[in-house]
């Protein structure tokens, strides 16, 4: 009788086997790989569970002995092996055998890793009625500063957990100058605090200030080709950048509210307003706004660069999200003793997305950003042309609005306007003046990972009249690049 | 002593009350996290019912919702990898943290489809861990549904009860519809269906459909008018009768291609709520699918009525 069954069995078995034969050979091969992969990923995460549940088993043994009391279970030593279709036999164990379905049990995972990396790269190309954008159109430093061709941003880009407690991300950005030669630029390289109590966060190493709405984004992010205008006037062709430490505090309101607090070195050219010895003029001296600047080590905490912000975000219906900011940078400046400078900026961010959007579109977003600058400039009296101490205001804001009118294509319009009080050195200085600039733009992504943007730029300016310029750029990312916030 | 009894007495049903704060990355989950929390969890989902999972912007306010949050529940499979990662670094949650009791990854014990063997975006976009659409096979609920319970009993003992409770009753009824839901359609074990994603490899693996026939020529590139055509004539070939559609998607190069080969566009979604009359939950929602492909199929309404016990 056993016998009979068994040939039956057997017949039953080998009709099934020459089913699977008639099946493609690839296909047949395509299986055995992923069935092996598979088996070999379930057996080690079977054999791990063994050794947790054995040692989990031994503890309780211990304690109950300790306790004076009886084993009452037996050790769930095996595991159910699974059949052809997992998803069956998981959810069939998923109810009183000893191994459950929702014991971690990953089958062939691909691509675990410590971190994100990626590589960005923004092309350029275009042409300018100025022979020499960088002279006066273009002051940003990955613009587009001289006709034809150009690469100024290709990015590394780091990001991932450290350990429980902190996250680490590090950009590094090389871009090709006007002579070909490649300039390195560690951008930022910061370490972020995962784990404080009350809502706190901290924030350490080379990182952009977080003041206002386009400074701590990279180019990549921006809607436009170029820097807006009172950004480079206040914070430089790099952004505010700097080394140091940033606390931030989520609120306990109803709605989004952060507040954030960085402190700075403020040296150098990118803390443009604050410690920036300037650029040497032909005798070699190191100017900033016509004075002499001078050096100064650290006195006290009084002359590092504090940069405050509050923001808030308002879900005004389903589909359109507000986000409101202020900030402020306080810090001492180089070009005389005592000379300070405040800049204080209010940003805005509106977006509307339908709640059928597709990839993300259709989309319209409005961002506005003004700043205002209040630059004590020390005197300069042994200069060519003698400089008295005066407060230069400045101030300027712009507007843009970005409209993803169907999948993966977005039309742009900015507009912009800068301006200041008349200064005794404003007729040379390039950073100061009224100037506007109109730019339409489209942009298409050809890909989530590629995309390509003409820009037109009608420009302004009190010392070079009207310029027309019109920029491409092409884009593209390679790798894991990290979630990009609201 | 006894005033510290009558005090904790008092307490004892604000305690009892105190409900466990879940956000759920997608509508399907909070669905299931529902099922099996009842009035003992309050659930917030992220993403709309009828929004593209891949493409959610990483609003302040959810940085608010999971900085309040008691559990995380997640897919676990990267669908969510483009918007959760910055939202929870600014919702500075430690019950949230990777590997802690409140990070529910529901994606344990999944068997994954389409994993793939090298990455290559000239493939298109596709997903490192496999296709993140698993549940759209409703054994795999029963999986994700016993992830959360498990998750819940860790954070609420004293609820634990319940969550089994509810867990036992929601795969009960599971068990009762997938079967009725595969007897529905297994007079059309092996028809095609065309979608426009490659979303439903689980959906098609648990009943005995094709679906693998995409207006996307790669995972995340648009249709050209070159692809549509070769769909359109593959689909004449293989006469092809059923066209899926997400809410969020543009029905229009669906529709293109209905006209030229006589199928029917099904509007369908992975979330509950994401069309109309799947708002109940995970069952409604599979019902809803069922019912309407097997009518698209073929079926008559009656039929299909008749087998699914409407909820």
């Amino acid at each position: 009788m056993k016998t009979n069954n068994l040939i039956r069995w057997s017949a039953a078995l080998g009709v099934s086997v020459t089913l699977l034969q008639a099946q493609a050979t690839n296909e047949v091969e395509l299986i055995k790989r992923q069935l092996r992969q598979s088996q070999e990923a379930f057996e080690k995460a079977v054999e791990q569970h063994r050794q947790v549940i054995n040692g989990l088993f031994r503890r309780l043994e211990a304690v109950q002995a300790s306790q004076g009391g009886v084993v009452t279970a037996a050790p769930p030593a095996t595991a159910r092996l699974s059949g052809t279709s997992p998803a069956v036999s998981g959810a069939a164990a998923a109810g009183k055998s000893p191994w459950s379905a929702s014991q971690p049990i990953t089958l062939a995972r691909s691509g675990p890793a410590y971190m994100n990396i990626s590589f960005g790269a923004l092309v350029n190309a275009g042409w300018s009625t100025a022979s020499d954008p960088s002279a006066q159109l273009n002051l940003g430093d990955h613009d587009p500063i001289q006709r034809g061709f150009l690469l100024r941003n290709a990015e590394i880009a780091f990001d991932g957990a450290v350990d429980p407690y902190f996250k680490g991300a590090a950009n590094i950005v090389f871009k090709l100058d006007k002579d070909q030669g490649t300039g390195v630029e560690l951008e930022e390289v910061f370490l972020q605090s995962t784990s404080l109590p009350a809502n706190l966060q901290l924030k350490g190493g080379q990182f952009y200030a977080a003041f206002g709405r386009q400074n701590p984004q990279h180019p990549h992010a921006w809607g436009f080709v170029d820097q807006p205008l009172v950004l480079n006037r206040a914070f430089g062709p790099d952004g505010l950048r700097n080394i140091g430490g940033q606390l931030s505090w989520l609120a306990p309101t109803p709605f989004y509210s952060e507040l954030f607090l960085g402190v700075f070195n403020g040296q150098s050219g990118q803390a443009f307003s604050f410690r920036n010895p300037g650029e040497p003029d032909a005798a070699g001296v190191d100017r900033f706004h016509g004075r002499m600047t001078t050096h100064r080590e650290l006195r006290g905490p009084g002359d590092l660069l504090f940069v405050p912000r509050a923001a808030s975000s308002f879900e005004l219906t389903d589909q359109q999200t507000l986000v409101l900011g202020a900030s402020a940078a306080f810090g001492p400046n180089d070009t005389g003793p005592g000379r300070r400078t405040q800049i204080y900026g209010a940003d805005a961010y509106w977006k509307w997305k339908p709640a059928r959007a597709h990839g993300g579109f259709p989309f319209v977003s409005w961002q506005t950003e003004a700043l205002y600058r209040r630059f004590e400039a020390g005197e300069d009296l042994p200069a060519v042309m003698p400089l008295p101490a005066e407060t230069l205001r400045d101030y300027g804001f712009y507007s843009q609005v970005m409209w993803g009118f169907k999948p993966r294509w977005i039309a742009g319009l900015r507009g912009e306007y800068v301006t200041g009080s008349t200064g005794a050195f404003d007729a040379m200085d390039i950073f100061r003046g009224d100037r506007s600039r109109v730019s339409p733009n489209l942009t298409w992504l050809i890909s989530e990972f590629s995309k390509v943007r003409l820009q037109y730029n009608h420009d302004h300016g009190q010392y070079f009249g009207i310029a027309h310029s019109v920029w491409v750029q092409l884009e593209f990312s390679l790798g894991a690049h990290g979630a990009h916030p609201f | 002593m006894k005033s510290l009894f009558t005090f904790l007495l008092c307490l004892a049903p604000f305690l009892a009350e105190a409900k466990l704060k879940v956000v759920a990355t997608t509508p399907d989950l909070g669905a299931l996290a529902r099922e099996i929390g009842g009035d003992k969890v309050e659930v917030t989902t992220l993403a709309r019912p009828t929004e593209d999972p891949h493409f959610v912007d990483a609003k302040p306010s959810f940085i608010v919702k999971l900085n309040r949050a008691d559990a995380l529940i997640e897919g676990g499979a990267e669908l969510e990898a483009g918007w959760l990662a910055s939202l929870l670094t600014g919702a500075r949650n430690p019950k949230l943290d990777a590997g802690g009791p409140g990070r529910v990854v529901c994606s344990r014990g999944i068997h994954f489809l389409d994993v793939p063997a090298t990455l290559d975006r000239a493939k298109g976009d596709i997903h490192a861990a496999g296709n993140p659409h698993y549940l759209l096979d409703p054994a795999n609920a029963k999986i994700v549904a016993g992830n959360i319970a498990e998750a819940f009993c860790a954070l609420d003992d004293g609820s634990c009860e319940i969550f089994r409770a509810n867990l036992k009753k929601f795969s009960s009824q599971l068990d009762v519809r997938l079967a009725e839901w595969l007897k529905l359609l297994a007079p059309f074990a092996g028809q095609r269906i065309l979608a426009y994603h490659d979303s439903w490899p689980y959906f098609a693996h648990r009943f005995g459909v094709k679906i693998d026939l995409f207006l996307e020529p790669k995972p995340g590139i648009p249709p050209s008018p070159a692809h549509l055509a070769e769909v359109i004539a593959r689909m004449k070939a293989e006469k092809v009768r059923v066209i899926f559609v997400e809410p969020y998607l543009n029905r229009r190069s669906a529709e293109t291609v209905a006209r030229n080969t006589g199928a029917t566009v099904l509007d369908v979604a992975h979330f509950p709520g994401g069309v109309k009359g799947t708002e109940g939950g995970y069952l409604q929602l599979f019902d809803h699918l069922v019912r309407s492909l097997a009518v698209a199929f073929g079926g008559t309404t009656a039929a299909a009525s008749q087998v699914v016990s409407p909820r």
